[in-house]
């Protein structure tokens, strides 16, 4: 199938329009909250909270007997925003630290909920398979009122973060700063907490409990590597998480209807690794390169200096010296004699060099911090 | 002189059986302390002391065991847009994706209340603020590509932003080169001239006969407060630090 076809597929087929769209919202909201989880340094809660979901929705069930995604995820929100709060009241009684607080919660609460999905598994009804798709999600059970409420719970999301934009970004900051400004510094703490733990929810049906998190996490750290400015980084970051999401289901709904959630999670981590090589900034590739001109600069000014010690001794800057005193000096190349010639810092002639006027007076000023000009 | 001028000025900041404590061990114990209008005031004493804890509970950022602040005889809860803070540097990540220009923004934020976004005038305001410090030229900057120093003066201008009549500060002069310190010292002392009342955190006690004109001793209790031509001498320094102060004065 090719490009033309498959978009084609998309607005005829009802069941790939409904996956690509819950997955492209899912992505966006994601990815634009991650943000707030990355630069609060809480990557982990994520983790944990999609983790401490799962008994939710096993006891859902179990009370209720019925697989309705709704009442399921209203399950996984409760025992979610528990494990959060139980984090926090670790962390805030004990003298433990938040990470062994959040993986002590992440694997308490999961391995509950695996305790509980086997016990429902052995249960003679016939109803109870299926509820192991929220390990690893199913995008394929999505329909069409499940992407509704993905898109009313985003659209709310974003209000409120248009609404609350200068008080988000002020508190991920500087907090204290934000209290003494008169700001209720809990209120927006919790806003922006119940909003991951609603996105993280939403996502659980489609990515899973165990990958949930990187859908947080990944758009999020892509982003950060091509701006400093936060509003492009949210933006950025929902942008990755979307393409993630489509790019994701196009590949799964293509190639043998490859498991949507782990390829879409995978796409998004495409993104970070794209993103950490070659960010103009940040990238490690633009890095080793600034790096590697930076060496041969400071060779090149070494080796300069060295040759504006020998001239100083003479009475005559520009008297020729045998090129061969050059040869036991650390950092000397044939390549930078001839870089310095091109710059007209140095005259050769022969095996002999001199130092021009303007070398001298270039390499007598060189890293003198007063005038940064010369550098 | 300063007698005088102290019964006429009002009490800029109160603070009356100030308790504080982390975990068994008070941080704080029984603090009363009577801040006048218009002092340039340095807390120091020794490490654990409590010189950050004091103005952190004073500013509503730890909650204290017992005890109240007032601001010019208000409860400080009402008399917020009084107040200004300084933090310490590193008490925030400076990798964040923000410019200068935008943390300094921040200090009109209060002013603002919830919703409302800066607009020209609290552009403007933090423009002023940021040539006061002398980092106009660094606007645009991320601020993780400031030193230390710079960083210091950006928080600086944020708090100068938010136009107060009293400034808490947790040591400004911490890791800064002593240019930074002189032209932070300089601004202090205009604010206190245009009658401003300025508390800092400070460490460096040979500075303190220098920089300020107040002090208040402190290590757990209140050792003394008052006038640094009356009270800074060695009786009251040993009081604080122990015997073996003068090691300290001469690091």
């Amino acid at each position: 199938m090719n490009i033309k076809e498959y978009i084609e597929l998309l607005f005829t087929d009802y069941t790939l329009r409904t996956i690509t769209l819950g997955t492209a919202i899912l992505g966006a909201v994601t990815g634009m909250l991650g943000s707030f989880a990355v630069l609060r340094k809480q990557s982990l809660l994520g983790d944990a909270i999609s983790h401490a979901a799962l008994p939710g929705i096993a006891i859902a069930f179990l009370l209720t007997g019925t697989k309705d995604s709704n009442i399921l995820l209203i399950g996984a929100l409760v025992s979610g925003l528990i494990g959060t709060f139980w984090i926090r009241g670790i962390v805030k009684k004990t003298h433990l630290k938040s990470d062994t607080a959040l993986g002590l919660i992440l694997s308490l609460f999961f391995g509950f909920g695996m305790l509980l999905l086997t016990f429902i598994q052995k249960q003679p009804n016939a109803n109870q398979a299926g509820l192991d798709k929220y390990l690893f999600g199913q995008a394929a059970t999505l329909v069409e009122s499940d992407v509704w409420l993905m898109a009313l719970v985003s659209g709310i999301c974003l209000l409120v973060l248009l609404f609350f934009w200068k008080e988000f970004k002020i508190l991920l900051f500087d907090a204290d700063y934000t209290k003494t400004l008169g700001f209720n510094t809990k209120f927006i703490d919790v806003l922006i907490t119940s909003f991951i733990v609603l996105a993280i929810v939403l996502g659980l049906q489609t990515v899973g409990v165990v990958l949930m998190s990187a859908m947080l996490l990944a758009p999020a750290a892509a982003a950060r590597q091509w701006t400093n400015k936060l509003s492009t980084m949210v933006f950025l970051a929902a942008l990755f998480g979307a393409f993630s999401g489509v790019f994701g289901t196009a590949i799964s709904a293509t190639q043998n209807n490859l498991s949507t959630g782990p390829v879409i999670v995978i796409i998004a981590g495409v993104f970070v690794l794209f993103s950490f090589v070659f960010s103009p900034s940040r990238g490690l590739l633009f890095k080793q390169i600034r790096f590697i001109k930076n060496r041969r600069d400071l060779q090149l000014h070494k080796t300069l200096t060295f040759m504006f010690h020998i001239a100083e001794d003479h009475d005559n800057i520009s008297h020729p010296h045998a090129i061969k005193i050059l040869n036991n000096f650390h950092g000397y190349t044939r390549g930078t004699l001839q870089k310095l010639e091109k710059k007209n810092f140095v005259k050769l002639d022969g095996n002999m060099w001199s130092l021009t006027e303007e070398g001298y007076k270039t390499a007598s000023n060189l890293y003198n911090q007063q005038n940064k000009t010369n550098e | 002189m300063i007698d005088n001028k102290n019964k006429a000025t009002p009490i800029a900041v109160k603070v009356d059986d100030l308790t504080v404590a982390y975990n068994y061990k008070p941080v704080l114990w029984d603090i009363d302390l009577e801040i006048p209008e218009g002092v340039l005031m340095a807390i120091v004493g020794p490490n654990g002391a409590g010189k950050s804890t004091l103005i952190k509970s004073i500013l509503g950022i730890l909650k204290p065991i017992a005890g109240s602040v007032s601001i010019y005889g208000k409860p400080y809860d009402k008399q917020r847009k009084l107040v200004a803070y300084v933090p310490q540097k590193g008490s925030v990540d400076w990798d964040f994706p923000t410019t200068a220009l935008d943390v300094v923004m921040m200090g009109t934020y209060g002013n603002l209340g919830w919703i409302k976004r800066p607009g020209q005038k609290q552009k403007k305001e933090a423009l002023e603020a940021l040539e006061k410090v002398g980092m106009l030229p660094f606007k645009n900057r991320q601020i993780s590509q400031l030193s230390g120093g710079q960083q210091q003066r950006i928080f600086l201008a944020r708090a100068l932003v938010q136009n107060a009549s009293i400034y808490f500060m947790d040591e400004p002069f911490q890791g800064v080169d002593a240019t930074t310190e002189i032209a932070i010292i300089n601004i202090l002392k205009a604010l206190r001239k245009a009658g401003k009342t300025v508390i800092v955190v400070h460490h460096d006690l040979q500075t303190v006969p220098e920089y300020f004109d107040w002090v208040t001793f402190l290590n757990v209790k209140k050792i003394a407060t008052g006038p640094v031509k009356d009270i800074f001498n060695d009786d009251y320094l040993t009081k604080t630090y122990g015997i073996n102060y003068k090691v300290s004065l001469q690091k």
